[in-house]
């Protein structure tokens, strides 16, 4: 399996590092998403959370260490991708329909617009795992998730809706691995009307 | 195992199919001697099989389970508190080692642990002086003469009671319990705190680890599993999300936050991915009968710890290392997270563990064979042998490999037990009990 993947990426050196930023840029939007539709449910599920939340934690590290290699250097980012493509290889054997357009290899600061609104929940004290009662959790969980969109949509407007509506198409596009998957689908719907609500509400 | 030996695939036969329509099943337990089998579902109840004795005038249904008992174990709650609620659904079921006749098991769903009496009522007494036998009161003034009572031979009426209920002791969700060897207490875990109760005590638990950070954002881990040592009543071990497992001795400290043992094996930076993690958080824990050995579970593998060994498993075994290529969409459709349980036989020879499109697999230990089986109505023909499956990875598929792509994720086996005694298992599949017996019994 990686071994094929060496192979490839000696034939695509170009396009393997915007390719997989893309898909790492995906992966941090779906734990989003996630995240999110956690939060949503009644009493969200602490373990299944973090487990979401240490592996956007992940992502983000890449993303910045990444940020401050400031591409490309020739040798370093040979060596860089090669590492990345092991990832590569992991994360995704298929087409992703890209939930964003994909960035300017040279431009990585339009992939950190994204991240302040994902630290927005963990900025907020209590957030994401207090559960001191019922008033304090709603309140730091609207405002968390005001935080949210209020960074998306001063940092790219436009950019919360096209997050919300690729989730329909791309997501499950994905492959033909899974099948009997349109329960998720529902879900992320439901979860979406729910967003809708509070967003009403506010 | 001599199954294994003797057969170069399963002779596992038997299948006994029970469709439990109502709710899907989130636990299945046999007792100490294996002749009741409890399963618990999202519903709250509990249904309890018996396996029925030897009949000689009925050759066949010898080792047949049959229902004995069903009754609502638990009821969705409301927290007022917490505007909160309480899932009725069963998360674990733990038997009592039998002391009388009445048989004893603990359930618990995310808040609350209940022991349960089951009782078998044959006789009934008739010719009660106060009472008419459809039980109406009879006037005492009327009464001109006494009788004793008399014993009379009734169906067999089975009755469930809760007899202890032990609450409020946990503000997350309880992921385990475990009967001490004591047979005084047991523990109960949640995300992050493990605490210790008398069977007789409800009012009052120790609290014996607490993993709770002063500041929750600080939180990385959780607990996801623990159980007691089944022969030393003073440890205990417990396991995380992080793929460790800590041994803890009660007898070092009130407080077993500092661990006796600490068991993880080290990453293999090879194979390191953004689900590394996701995929390396254990499911479950189990000791060996012996109590030599445990066995952990985690997305991918099952592994044998040698208790006297911290550094890495001695045996690893995949379950499905197919879905490594996966994980992506695994993720993306939460499949990553699903919680896998796996169990010993007897002999602690073979261990066990479910997959999905209602696969199930199997490990024998000292021929290092393994084998996948189905539990699906198509191919369970009573009497018939369960035909060993296989699941093609990739490249050309071979007549009956079913490829990847085409395994239904949303048929998963997470519960399986083995018989403590025998070669008989129960596997849970959504909403269907299957029991398989060996040929050989």
């Amino acid at each position: 399996m990686f071994a094929r993947g060496l192979k490839r990426k000696c034939a695509v050196d170009e396009e393997a590092a915007p390719a997989y930023s893309l898909q790492r840029q995906s992966l941090l939007d779906m734990s989003l998403v996630k995240l999110q539709l956690c939060h949503m449910l009644v009493e969200p599920n602490l373990c299944h959370s973090l487990l979401i939340t240490n592996t956007d934690q992940q992502i983000q590290e890449e993303m910045t260490q990444d940020g401050r290699w400031c591409m490309p250097v020739p040798q370093t980012a040979g060596r860089a991708s090669r590492d990345l493509l092991v990832s590569t290889e992991i994360l995704c054997c298929c087409t992703w329909e890209g939930v964003h357009p994909a960035p300017d290899p040279g431009d990585l600061a339009s992939e950190f617009q994204v991240v302040p609104a994902v630290q927005a929940p963990r900025g907020s004290p209590g957030s994401v795992w207090g559960r001191d009662g019922p008033q304090e959790n709603r309140g730091s969980f609207h405002k968390s998730l005001d935080q949210i969109f209020e960074t998306l949509e001063s940092q790219s407007p436009g950019a919360l809706e096209q997050l919300f509506s690729d989730v329909h198409g791309s997501y499950y596009d994905l492959d033909a691995v899974l099948t009997g998957m349109l329960g998720g689908t529902k879900l992320i719907q439901d979860g979406l009307d729910h967003v809708v609500d509070i967003l009403v509400e506010t | 195992m001599t199954t294994f030996r003797k057969h170069s695939s399963s002779s596992f036969n038997f299948a006994v199919n029970f469709s439990l329509v109502a709710d899907v099943i989130s636990t299945v337990e046999f007792s100490h001697s294996g002749d009741l089998l409890a399963t618990g579902d999202k519903g709250g109840r509990v249904v309890i099989f018996q396996r029925e004795q030897e009949n000689k005038s009925r050759p066949h249904s010898r080792g047949e389970y049959n229902v004995y008992s069903t009754f609502q174990s638990h009821e969705p709650e409301f927290d007022y508190l917490k505007s909160l609620e309480i899932e009725e659904k069963i998360n674990k079921i733990r038997w009592l080692p039998q002391q009388g006749a009445a048989r004893f098991l603990l359930s618990t769903n995310d808040k609350t642990i209940k022991l349960w009496k089951i009782s078998e009522r044959d006789k009934r007494a008739e010719g009660y002086n106060l009472k008419d036998e459809d039980g109406r009161l009879r006037d005492p003034l009327r009464i001109t003469a006494l009788r004793v009572p008399i014993l009379k031979p009734m169906d067999l009426m089975v009755e469930a009671s809760p007899r202890r209920v032990f609450a409020n002791a946990h503000t997350y969700h309880i992921n385990s319990i475990s009967v001490n060897s004591d047979h005084e207490t047991y523990l109960s875990a949640d995300d992050l705190r493990i605490n210790l109760w008398h069977l007789e005590i409800t009012d009052r638990s120790f609290n014996i680890v607490d993993i709770k950070p002063a500041n929750m954002e600080e939180l990385t881990e959780v607990i996801t599993a623990a159980e007691f040592h089944p022969h030393q009543c003073n440890v205990l071990v417990y396991s995380s999300s992080k793929g460790t497992i800590r041994l803890c001795d009660m007898r070092s400290s009130a407080l077993c936050d500092r661990h006796s043992k600490f068991f993880e094996e080290p990453e293999d930076p090879s194979s390191r991915s953004f689900f590394s993690e996701i995929i390396s958080s254990v499911s479950d824990v189990k000791f060996s009968h012996s109590g030599r050995y445990m066995m952990t579970r985690d997305y991918l593998s099952v592994k044998v710890w040698d208790l006297n060994m911290e550094s890495r498993p001695v045996e690893t075994h995949q379950v499905h290392e197919y879905l490594r290529s996966k994980l992506c969409s695994l993720y993306e459709n939460d499949c990553i997270f699903d919680k896998f349980e796996c169990c010993w036989n007897g002999s602690d020879s073979a261990i066990m563990t479910g997959s999905y499109n209602n696969f199930f697999r199997m490990f024998d230990r000292t021929t290092w064979r393994d084998v996948t089986l189905e539990a699906s109505r198509e191919n369970s023909k009573p009497r018939a042998s369960l035909k060993p499956r296989r699941v093609c990875a990739g490249g050309k598929r071979k007549k009956d490999e079913v490829s990847v792509d085409s395994l239904d994720f949303s048929k998963k086996i997470l519960h399986t037990a083995w018989h403590p005694v025998e070669n008989i298992i129960a596997v849970a599949a959504t909403n269907n009990l299957y029991i398989f017996q060996d040929k050989a019994n």
